[in-house]
């Protein structure tokens, strides 16, 4: 992963002194090293370098990170992936085209990982939501309330 | 026995803007987005942790809801920011502030020391607010 554009980013970032927030600098890191996965999902990234680029310690830049998110880094980046693989399994894309352009390299991986998440398979959640989509289409009062269909009618 | 509320309205002045809006910047998921007829489309969203509260994102236009007076009145009454449609929670603040001003979302209030914690105002696409704040351990 090229890491020279996300250093960048973050060297752009001064800390100011009117900062009307205390460590305001510290979030503006993280929210670019969160921001800099959504954007990079899809690639090789090395996460120590993103704590290297971020001027943090890598122990300091996961605490901070899981403080503010929830997951750590690596967490979160496969939660983006498979949020992502959600999304592209809702058109009639290949499972295997799936896996690999969300960052996944091998598809046993991608199929054990999101069966663990989701439940299903990527085929039978694909399968659904299709189905699902297809009768969106064809009979759409079917997912409005009762009183909105009303109005319509 | 009323067990929860399944869908919640947003009015807004147009579905494409706010779909951008709603998904592209806050990260809210589509959970129905199905024709409705000629001029009409049913757009529902739900926030990230709430899968099953569809928020609809209603045009504002002249058939199911309104009639031609009432929907000319009220695409103006939302464009002046007359309506507060809610409060959003997040886990962090200024990051959620800091994230969401690099996306383009105007704050009318930044995160901001108030008596009953901090909290921060936007405003979206069509001119509705909002109060965003952290969760509360009560």
């Amino acid at each position: 992963m090229k890491m020279e554009k996300f250093g960048q980013t973050f060297k752009s970032f001064k800390m100011k002194e009117t900062e009307p927030y205390p460590k305001v600098y510290l979030y503006k890191r993280i929210v670019q090293a969160k921001l800099f996965i959504d954007n990079h999902y899809a690639e090789k990234i090395d996460l120590n370098n993103i704590s290297d680029e971020a001027y943090f310690s890598k122990f300091h830049f996961i605490r901070l990170f899981k403080k503010i998110y929830g997951k750590s880094p690596h967490q979160y980046l496969t939660y983006v992936r498979m949020e992502k693989a959600k999304d592209l399994l809702k058109t009639d894309a290949p499972i295997t085209d799936v896996c690999f352009s969300v960052g996944f390299e091998s598809i046993s991986s991608f199929t054990g990982l999101f069966k663990r998440i989701t439940h299903k398979t990527p085929s039978q959640y694909q399968q659904h939501e299709l189905l699902r989509q297809e009768e969106m289409a064809t009979y759409p009062l079917k997912f409005v309330p009762n009183c909105f269909v009303e109005a319509k009618s | 026995m009323v067990t929860k509320l399944s869908h919640s309205i947003i009015y807004v002045l147009n579905q494409d803007s706010a779909y951008d809006f709603y998904v592209n910047r806050l990260g809210f998921k589509v959970h129905t987005d199905a024709p409705m007829g000629p001029g009409a489309r049913w757009l529902t969203v739900t926030p990230p942790d709430q899968p099953n509260l569809e928020i609809i994102l209603m045009a504002i236009q002249e058939g199911m809801i309104f009639k031609e007076d009432p929907a000319k009145q009220m695409k103006e009454l939302v464009k002046n920011g007359t309506f507060g449609f809610g409060a959003f929670e997040c886990n962090d603040l200024m990051a959620t502030y800091e994230e969401l001003k690099s996306k383009g979302v105007v704050f009318k209030k930044p995160p901001t020391k108030e008596f009953y914690g901090y909290e921060a105002l936007f405003v979206d696409d069509s001119g509705n607010w909002f109060s965003l704040g952290e969760k509360k351990e009560v």
